[in-house]
C-alpha cells in the first residue's frame, strides 16, 4: 500500500495569495479562514505534515489564518514567479521522494459523503498505488479555467479513469479532438478538481520541464501529461463539488455550499426564504 | 431478391457489376417490376449508400432503358404537384406521387422522365446531407454547433496578439500556405462521396506547390496569405486584397450573410474556425459582444486574404487552401493550435482540414477532399481510408469524410527526382473559367452505375497512380509524362468526354507539332481542362517551351475567343514544390505591417479621413508606414498608387464605355424610339413580367386527338414529295443563330453556334458545322444541296462570318448566307417589382438550405443595385456587347426579308418555296423528305414541330386556346400549373411556305426590293404580335477572372406567336425527341450522348473530311 503521509498546498499564485485568509463558516457552524478549511479537509484524509507554497512575506498572515492547525505547517516561498508547475515543484525536499497529497489553495471541496473529498482520493491513490487525480465533470463552456484529462473508465469501476493525456486549460477544439471520455454526457470533460495525489515522477517532470522551459513558467498539466505517458496515472470521479474562490461569486457560492451541508442548514434556508420574500416576488 | 437489388447489396465483383448488363433484353414489363422493387428497397432500406444507389439505378433504368420511343408510349402527362414539390426540393414525396401516377395511369415517356428526375435528384441530395453530417460530425467540429450565446464561447485570443509592441503596433500573425496540383486523382477519386463508398479506390498524390506569374521576375512563394491582428474598434474587419473589398461588420447577422459582398470566403473562416460559431447563427447576439469576449473590451478583429496573382479556374484549389489558411491562423489565434508560429500537427491539420470543408459548405461551395492539400508540405498520398469502430463514420459508410495523407519522403520521392520534375513542368493557365460542378455529378452517377467502360476506366486509373509514384521514385519524368498523358486521352476522357476541349486539344496537338519528341506529356489540373493545365518537356527546352505556349495560348484563344468561355487571358506560371506545408509568423515591431496592397487599398481611405479620428494604433501604424516607404521600395512604390487613387485618371473611364456603346449601337442601325416607347410602358407598368401573362380566366387546355399528326405516320408518298422538292432546289434551311446562348455558358456571351460541343465523327464540331453537315448529306443524297442561310444579330455577326470564312463553310458545296439581324434593344436596369416577381411569382427552385440562403442574400443585395442604379435607365455598366440585347427570335425572319438575304436567295434560286427554320441548338433538325413532303402536302403555310413533353420541357406548349391550337409561349401563361397540362412542346422547328409567309406580311416577292414597303409591313405585323418583358442574367467581368452576375430586363418577340393570327394556316406535326430537342445548358450533354441522341446526330450528318 502506497505511504501518503503529506500534503502540499500553493497558494502563491498572482491573484491567489488572499484567497486561503478569507474566512467562511464551515459545516460545523464554526467560522475559519479558507485555509484551515483546507487544513482540516487533509488532516481528515489522515495526513499530519502539510507544506504551503506562499509568496515571500506571507508566512505571518497565513500562520494566523491557520489558528490551531499552524502546528506541523511548513512554509515554502517561492521567490521567482515562475508558474504553478514551478511553485509545486519547491516542495521536492519535502516530499522526499513520497507520494503526497496536493490542493490548490484556491479551491474548497465540499464533499456528498461522509468522507471528505480528500480521503475519497487518498483511499483510491493508496489501493492503486499511483498517481491520481480528483476530478469532475465539467461542462465545455468553463473548460478554459481547468486543467483536463482524457482517457478511458477503469473496467469494472465507476468513478475510476486511465489517464491518457492532460491538456492546461484547452480550447474545445483540443478537448473535442483529445479530451473525450467515452460515458460522459455530450459536451462535458474531466476537468480537475484542484486535488491530486502525487508520485515522485511528477517531480522530475517538473524538472525537466523546467530545465526546458530556461526560466520561463511552467504549468502542472504539461508535467501530468509527461506522467500519464511514463506511469500508472488514474483520475477519480469525486462525489462531491469543487468551488472556485477566486472567480465572482466564487467564495458567496462556497460558503452558500457548506452552509447548505452543515448544521446550520436550516437557518441559512429560513434566511434565504425571508430575503426573497422581502423582495415582493415581482421584479424590481 | 431481384439481381439488381443483390447487385445493390452485395460485396466484392458482384457490386461491381454493370446495371446495363443486368438489365440488357429485359422487356419493359420486367423493367417496371425493377423499378417497383428499386423503389420500395430505397424507401425500407437504412443504409444511405444502398439508398443512393437504388435511386441512380432507377432514375438510370427511366433514362436510358425505359424512356423513348421504343421502350414506352410517347404520349402522357406529368402531375403538376410533383413539379411542385420537386421545386421545392421534396424529392422523396414528388418520386412517390410520379410512381404511384406511373401504377394508377400506366407508364409513359412524360412520366418517365419525371421519375427519372426525381429519383437522380433525391440521391444527390442524400449525398451532399450526408457529407453535411459528416462534416458536423467531425471532433472538434461539433462543438462550434452546440455554441449558441456569447457567454458559453471559451475561446480567447492569444495573449501576445492582445499587448501592442513598443511602436503602438499591435502584433500581426501572418499564415502563408501553398496551394496544391495533383499529379493523379484516379478518375477525380477525391470526390467525398467516392472517398466514402470506395476509399479502396480514393487515392491521389498531390504536390503543395508555391507559384509566381512566369516573367514578371518574382520567386515562387506561397501565394496564399492570410492575416490576423486585434485593433482598437469593437468591429470584424473583413478586407480582401485580392478583390479590393473591406467590409467593417458590426451586426452578428451580416456574419453568416455570405453574398452580401465578396468577403463570403472570410466570412466562411470566421465562422468554420469557431470564432463567430455556426451555432450563434440566428441567436440575436450582439457582435460587439462576441469580440469583446474574444479580444477585450472596445477591441476588434481584422482578418485579411491575399492572393498573390491566381484566377479562378486555376485547378489548384485556391479558394480552399485560401479557406484553410483563414482558418488556420483564426485557429492559431484563439489558441486552437498549439504552436502560434512555425507549421502545424498532423491533427491542427485534418481539423483545418475539415474545417474547410465545413466552411465551403457554409459558402454554398464545395471542393473534393484532397484539395486542403496545400496545408500539408511536399508530395502527399492522399488515400481514402475504411471507417472503424471509432469513426462517427462507422456503419454509415464505408469510409471516412477525411482521408489520410502520407507525405511522400526522399525514398518515395529523391531530392533528384523534385528537382528533374520542377526542370520539366510548365504550368499553365489556360484562360478559360468553368464550372466544374456537373461533372463531379456525372462522376458519381456513372460510378454508382459501374458502367462497363467507365468502371474499366476507372480501375485503369488506379495503376497510373502507381505507375506515378513509380517513376517519381525513379525519377523518370519522361515516363511520368507519357503516363499522366495516356491518364488523360484514355481513362479519365472515357469516364468524362468533357473533361477536354477543342481548345486543351489544339493546344497539345500544336505543342506535340512543335517540339516532337521533346514534348514529354500533358497533364489535367483537376476536374477539367481548360484551366490550369500542365505541360512536360525536355529540360533543355523548357524555356523555349515556356515561350511557345504563353504565345501559343494567347494566338489560339485570340481565335477561339467567341466560341469558348474565356474568362482571363492565359499565364504561364514558375513554380516550386513547397516541403513545409501552411506556416505562420508572428510580425512584431517593426515588422508589423500588412502586405503592400493592403496599404494601396486602405491609404486613399485613412487619408481621406480627419487625422484627429485615427485610433492610436492606426496613428502608430502611418508613422511605421512612412519609415517602411523611405525603407523598403515595396512600400516605397505606394506613393504613386495613392496618387492614382485619389484623383483616378479620367482616360479609359465610363465616359469612354459609353461613347463606345454609341457607335456600336449607330453601327447597328439601332431605334431608338421603338427603345424608348418600351422603356415608357415598363416604367408605367404596362410592360412588365406580370403583364406577359394572358389573363387567368383564358381557357387553356389540351389539344384534341387530331391536332397534330405524327411523324411516324408519314410515309413513301410525303418521302418521294418531298426528295422531288429537295431535288429540283426549292427547299433551304435557315438557323436561328443570333443568340448568345445565355443558358450555354451563364451568360457568358460567347457565340454558341461556334461553340464546338462535343466530338462527333472523332473531332470536336461546332453547331454551326453540324448544321452544314446535315444539309452536306440530304444535298448529296439528291444531288443538289440546299440553300443554307444562319441568322445572326450584332452580337454573333462577324465572329460566325469570320469562322465561316476561315473554315471555308466547311467546304459545304451549296449556297450560306449570313442574314444579319438589325433589331437591337439596350438592356435596362430591372424593376424592383419584376425582380420580386420573378423570385416570389414564378415558379423557383428551391436549394438546399445554406444555398438558398446564399441566394436569398444576394437577391437582397441585387434589389437594391436595381433601385440604387435607377430601375428601367439602360444598363451601361459593363462591355457594350453585354449591354445590347437582340429582341428576340420573331424579329430574325422578318430580317430576312429586310437585309435583302431572301430576295438575294431568291434572285439565285427563283425555285426556292419552302424554308425550314429552327434553333441553333436543335441539333437533330434536318430536311427529312417525307417531313418535307407533308407540309407541302398539307398546304399550310407554317408546319411546327411539337415534341412529347418531359419534365425539363417547360414554359408553353401547344394549346387549345379558346377553341384555336396555337402555341403558348411560357412568359404568356397564367398558371405554371398549365405546363404540364400540355401534352406538346414547340421544338421551334418550322416548315415555312415562302410565299404564304410573304402574304402573312402583305407583301410579294416582287416587293422585297422595295425597302420602305418591307420595313412597314414588318412594323404593322409586329404589332399585332405581344412584347414581353424577360429577365437575363449577364455576366460581368472584373479583377482577375472574377465575375458578377446581374439580372437585366430585355424585351422581345416570339415567333411561336405567329401561330396567334387567326389568317394564317398552321400545322402540327409531332417528331421524335432526338430530332426535336435543343441542348440549352451543357449539363446535357453527357446524357444526350449515352442516351444515343449524339449517334442519331452523326447519323444524320456527313462530315467535310468524308469528301471525295
Amino acid at each position: 500500500m502506497m505511504h501518503i503521509e503529506r500534503a502540499v498546498i500553493t497558494a502563491a499564485g498572482p491573484g491567489q495569495r488572499g484567497i486561503p485568509l478569507q474566512t467562511l463558516v464551515d459545516r460545523d457552524g464554526v467560522t475559519r479562514s479558507a485555509l484551515a478549511v483546507l487544513l482540516r479537509e487533509i488532516q481528515d484524509a489522515g495526513i499530519r505534515k502539510t507544506a504551503v507554497v506562499i509568496r515571500p512575506g506571507d508566512e505571518e498572515a497565513y500562520t494566523e489564518a491557520a489558528g490551531v492547525l499552524a502546528e506541523g505547517l511548513t512554509f515554502l516561498p517561492q521567490v521567482e514567479a515562475r508558474g504553478y508547475g514551478h511553485a509545486l515543484s519547491l516542495a521536492k525536499t519535502f516530499t522526499q521522494g513520497e507520494s503526497f497529497l496536493h490542493l490548490v489553495g484556491d479551491h474548497l471541496c465540499v464533499s456528498d459523503e461522509a468522507a471528505g473529498c480528500a480521503r475519497q482520493l487518498v483511499d483510491v491513490a493508496r489501493s492503486e498505488a499511483c498517481a491520481v487525480s480528483a476530478v469532475q465533470a465539467t461542462r465545455e463552456t468553463t473548460l478554459s479555467l481547468y486543467g483536463a484529462v482524457g482517457g478511458l473508465k477503469v473496467p469494472g469501476s465507476e468513478r475510476l479513469y486511465r489517464v491518457e493525456c492532460v491538456r492546461e486549460k484547452p480550447t474545445p477544439t483540443v478537448a473535442e479532438r483529445e479530451l473525450v471520455v467515452p460515458g460522459l454526457r455530450a459536451a462535458h470533460y474531466l476537468c480537475f478538481f484542484g486535488m491530486h495525489v502525487l508520485t515522485p515522477g511528477v517531480m522530475e517532470a517538473l524538472e525537466a520541464r523546467l530545465a526546458a522551459a530556461e526560466g520561463s513558467g511552467v504549468n502542472l498539466s504539461s508535467a501530468l501529461d509527461d506522467l500519464s505517458r511514463r506511469e500508472k496515472y488514474l483520475a477519480l470521479e469525486i462525489k462531491g463539488h469543487r468551488h472556485n474562490l477566486g472567480v465572482p461569486y466564487g467564495l458567496f457560492h462556497a460558503q452558500l455550499a457548506l452552509a447548505l451541508r452543515g448544521v446550520d442548514r436550516d437557518q441559512v434556508l429560513a434566511d434565504m426564504v425571508t430575503l426573497l420574500a422581502q423582495r415582493g416576488g415581482g421584479v424590481a | 431478391m431481384s439481381t439488381v437489388l443483390q447487385l445493390i447489396q452485395a460485396e466484392g465483383a458482384e457490386r461491381d457489376r454493370a446495371l446495363e448488363a443486368v438489365l440488357a433484353g429485359q422487356p419493359v414489363e420486367a423493367l417496371w417490376a425493377v423499378c417497383q422493387e428499386l423503389d420500395a428497397f430505397q424507401k425500407e432500406s437504412d443504409n444511405l449508400y444502398e439508398r443512393v444507389r437504388a435511386l441512380f439505378f432507377l432514375h438510370a433504368v427511366f433514362r436510358y432503358h425505359l424512356t423513348g420511343e421504343q421502350g414506352l408510349p410517347a404520349e402522357g402527362r406529368i402531375p403538376y404537384d410533383g413539379v411542385r414539390l420537386l421545386h421545392k426540393r421534396r424529392f422523396e414525396e414528388a418520386l412517390e406521387l410520379f410512381m404511384a401516377a406511373a401504377r394508377r395511369e400506366g407508364l409513359s415517356d412524360p412520366l418517365g422522365s419525371a421519375i427519372a428526375e426525381a429519383s437522380h435528384r433525391l440521391a444527390i441530395q442524400h449525398l451532399a446531407n450526408q457529407v453535411r453530417k459528416s462534416v458536423r460530425s467531425v471532433r472538434g467540429n461539433q462543438w462550434m454547433f452546440r455554441l449558441g450565446h456569447v457567454a458559453d464561447q471559451t475561446l480567447r485570443i492569444r495573449r501576445e496578439l492582445l499587448t501592442p509592441g513598443e511602436n503602438g503596433l499591435y502584433p500581426i500573425l501572418r499564415e502563408q500556405t501553398p496551394v496544391r496540383m495533383d499529379l493523379t486523382h484516379s478518375g477525380w477519386s477525391d470526390i467525398f462521396f467516392l472517398g466514402m463508398d470506395y476509399p479502396e479506390g480514393a487515392r491521389v498524390i498531390n504536390v503543395s506547390i508555391d507559384l509566381a506569374v512566369h516573367g514578371r521576375g518574382q520567386t515562387p512563394a506561397p501565394p496564399v496569405q492570410a492575416y490576423l491582428r486585434v485593433i482598437d474598434e469593437p468591429v470584424l474587419r473583413l478586407v480582401s486584397v485580392d478583390l479590393g473589398v473591406k467590409a467593417d461588420v458590426t451586426a452578428l447577422a451580416d456574419v453568416y450573410d455570405f453574398a452580401k459582398d465578396y468577403l463570403g470566403l472570410l466570412k466562411a473562416a470566421v465562422i468554420a474556425s469557431g470564432l463567430v460559431p455556426p451555432g450563434m447563427e440566428g441567436s440575436g447576439q450582439d457582435l460587439g459582444d462576441v469580440l469583446e469576449g474574444l479580444a477585450g473590451p472596445g477591441r476588434g478583429l481584422e482578418l485579411v486574404s491575399h492572393v498573390n496573382g491566381i484566377p479562378k479556374g486555376s485547378r489548384l484549389a485556391v479558394s480552399t487552401n485560401l479557406l484553410a489558411s483563414l482558418i488556420a491562423v483564426c485557429m492559431r489565434a484563439t489558441g486552437q493550435t498549439e504552436a502560434v508560429a512555425g507549421g502545424l500537427t498532423e491533427a491542427e491539420r485534418r481539423i483545418v482540414a475539415s474545417r474547410a470543408i465545413l466552411g465551403e459548405w457554409l459558402g454554398g461551395s464545395g471542393g473534393g477532399w484532397q484539395d486542403s492539400g496545400g496545408v500539408w508540405p511536399g508530395i502527399k498520398l492522399i488515400e481514402g481510408c475504411e471507417a472503424g469502430p471509432d469513426d462517427p463514420e462507422y456503419g454509415i459508410s464505408r469510409g471516412c469524410l477525411l482521408p489520410k495523407h502520407r507525405i511522400l519522403d526522399e525514398t518515395d520521392v529523391p531530392p533528384d527526382s523534385r528537382r528533374k520534375l520542377a526542370e520539366s513542368l510548365i504550368l499553365v493557365h489556360g484562360g478559360m473559367a468553368q464550372n466544374v460542378g456537373p461533372i463531379l455529378e456525372m462522376v458519381t452517377e456513372k460510378y454508382l452505375l459501374r458502367s462497363g467502360a467507365e468502371w474499366q476506366a476507372r480501375q485503369e486509373a488506379l495503376t497510373y497512380l502507381d505507375a506515378v509514384l513509380a517513376a517519381l521514385k525513379a525519377g523518370d519524368i519522361r515516363e511520368l509524362g507519357a503516363i499522366t498523358t495516356r491518364n488523360f486521352t484514355g481513362p479519365l476522357q472515357a469516364i468524362i468526354p468533357w473533361a477536354t476541349n477543342h481548345y486543351t486539344e489544339t493546344l497539345i496537338r500544336m505543342t506535340r507539332e512543335r517540339f516532337g519528341e521533346a514534348f514529354w506529356g500533358f497533364w489535367m489540373l483537376g476536374g477539367m481542362s481548360g484551366g490550369g493545365m500542365g505541360f512536360m518537356v525536355d529540360p533543355a527546352v523548357r524555356s523555349e517551351a515556356q515561350a511557345f505556349l504563353l504565345e501559343t495560348m494567347r494566338t489560339v484563344k485570340r481565335q477561339l475567343q467567341h466560341a469558348l468561355p474565356f474568362a482571363m487571358d492565359p499565364v504561364v506560371y514558375d513554380f516550386g514544390i513547397n516541403e513545409h506545408g501552411t506556416r505562420a509568423v508572428c510580425l512584431r515591431e517593426e515588422a508589423a505591417l500588412m502586405p503592400v496592397a493592403y496599404y494601396g487599398q486602405a491609404l486613399p481611405e485613412w487619408v481621406r479621413a480627419d487625422p484627429r479620428t485615427h485610433p492610436p494604433a492606426r496613428r502608430a501604424e502611418l508613422e511605421r508606414l512612412a519609415e517602411a516607404s523611405r525603407e523598403d521600395p515595396g512600400f516605397g512604390a505606394l506613393a504613386p498608387q495613392l496618387f492614382a487613387q485619389l484623383l483616378p485618371s479620367q482616360r479609359g473611364g465610363d465616359g469612354e464605355k459609353a461613347a463606345s456603346l454609341r457607335t456600336l449601337l449607330e453601327e447597328i442601325g439601332f431605334d431608338a424610339q421603338q427603345q424608348e416607347d418600351v422603356r415608357r410602358q415598363l416604367v408605367a407598368g404596362k410592360l412588365g413580367l406580370a403583364r406577359n401573362r394572358l389573363p387567368e380566366t383564358t381557357v387553356i387546355e389540351d389539344v384534341p386527338e387530331g391536332a397534330v399528326v405524327h411523324a411516324e405516320s408519314l410515309g413513301a408518298a410525303e418521302e418521294a414529295l418531298g426528295l422531288e422538292a429537295l431535288r429540283r432546289g426549292e427547299v433551304g434551311v435557315i438557323t436561328l443563330a443570333a443568340g448568345t446562348g445565355s443558358r450555354w455558358t451563364q451568360g457568358a456571351g460567347v457565340v454558341k453556334g461556334l461553340h464546338p460541343f462535343c466530338r462527333l465523327d472523332g473531332k470536336h464540331r461546332s453547331f454551326l458545322e453540324v448544321h452544314l453537315a446535315k444539309s452536306r448529306k440530304i444535298g448529296r443524297r439528291v444531288d443538289m444541296p440546299p440553300a443554307h442561310v444562319f441568322t445572326t444579330s450584332y452580337l454573333t455577326h462577324g465572329p460566325i462570318a469570320a469562322a465561316l470564312a476561315e473554315a471555308d463553310a466547311y467546304g459545304y458545296e451549296g449556297p450560306v448566307r449570313l442574314s444579319r439581324g438589325q433589331a437591337v434593344g439596350i438592356r435596362m436596369i430591372p424593376m424592383a417589382r419584376d425582380l420580386a416577381f420573378a423570385w416570389e411569382e414564378m415558379p423557383q427552385q428551391l436549394l438546399d438550405a445554406q444555398a438558398q440562403k446564399m441566394k436569398e442574400s444576394l437577391q437582397g443585395a441585387l434589389l437594391q443595385w436595381a433601385k440604387g442604379a435607377g430601375e428601367g435607365r439602360d444598363y451601361t455598366d459593363n462591355v457594350p456587347m453585354q449591354c445590347l440585347h437582340p429582341v428576340g427570335h420573331w424579329f430574325e425572319v422578318p430580317g430576312l426579308l429586310r437585309n435583302g438575304v431572301l430576295a438575294d436567295l431568291l434572285d439565285e434560286r427563283p425555285q426556292l418555296q419552302w424554308l425550314m427554320l429552327h434553333n441553333i441548338d436543335t441539333t437533330g433538325a434536318d430536311l427529312d423528305p417525307r417531313l418535307l413532303g407533308h407540309h407541302i402536302q398539307s398546304g399550310k403555310t407554317l408546319t411546327y414541330e411539337v415534341i412529347s413533353r418531359r419534365i425539363q420541357d417547360m414554359g408553353g406548349g401547344l394549346a387549345n386556346i379558346h377553341g384555336r391550337v396555337q402555341l403558348l409561349e411560357g412568359l404568356a401563361m397564367p398558371r405554371e400549373d398549365l405546363d404540364t397540362a400540355l401534352r406538346y412542346y414547340n421544338s421551334m422547328t418550322t416548315w415555312i411556305h415562302v410565299d404564304g409567309l410573304l402574304k402573312a406580311f402583305g407583301l410579294t416577292r416582287g416587293d422585297l426590293r422595295d425597302a420602305p414597303k418591307v420595313a412597314a409591313a414588318i412594323r404593322t405585323l409586329a404589332a399585332r404580335l405581344p412584347t414581353y418583358i424577360t429577365l437575363k442574367d449577364v455576366k460581368k467581368r472584373w479583377g482577375h477572372g472574377q465575375e458578377d452576375v446581374f439580372p437585366v430586363s430585355q424585351y422581345e418577340k416570339l415567333w411561336g406567336d405567329m401561330t396567334t393570327l387567326p389568317e394564317l394556316d398552321c400545322g402540327f406535326l409531332h417528331v421524335s425527341r432526338a430530332r426535336g430537342q435543343q441542348l440549352k445548358d451543357p449539363g446535357q450533354l453527357d446524357g444526350w450522348v449515352r442516351d444515343g441522341s449524339a449517334a442519331y446526330v452523326e447519323g444524320l450528318c456527313c462530315f467535310e473530311e468524308e469528301r471525295g
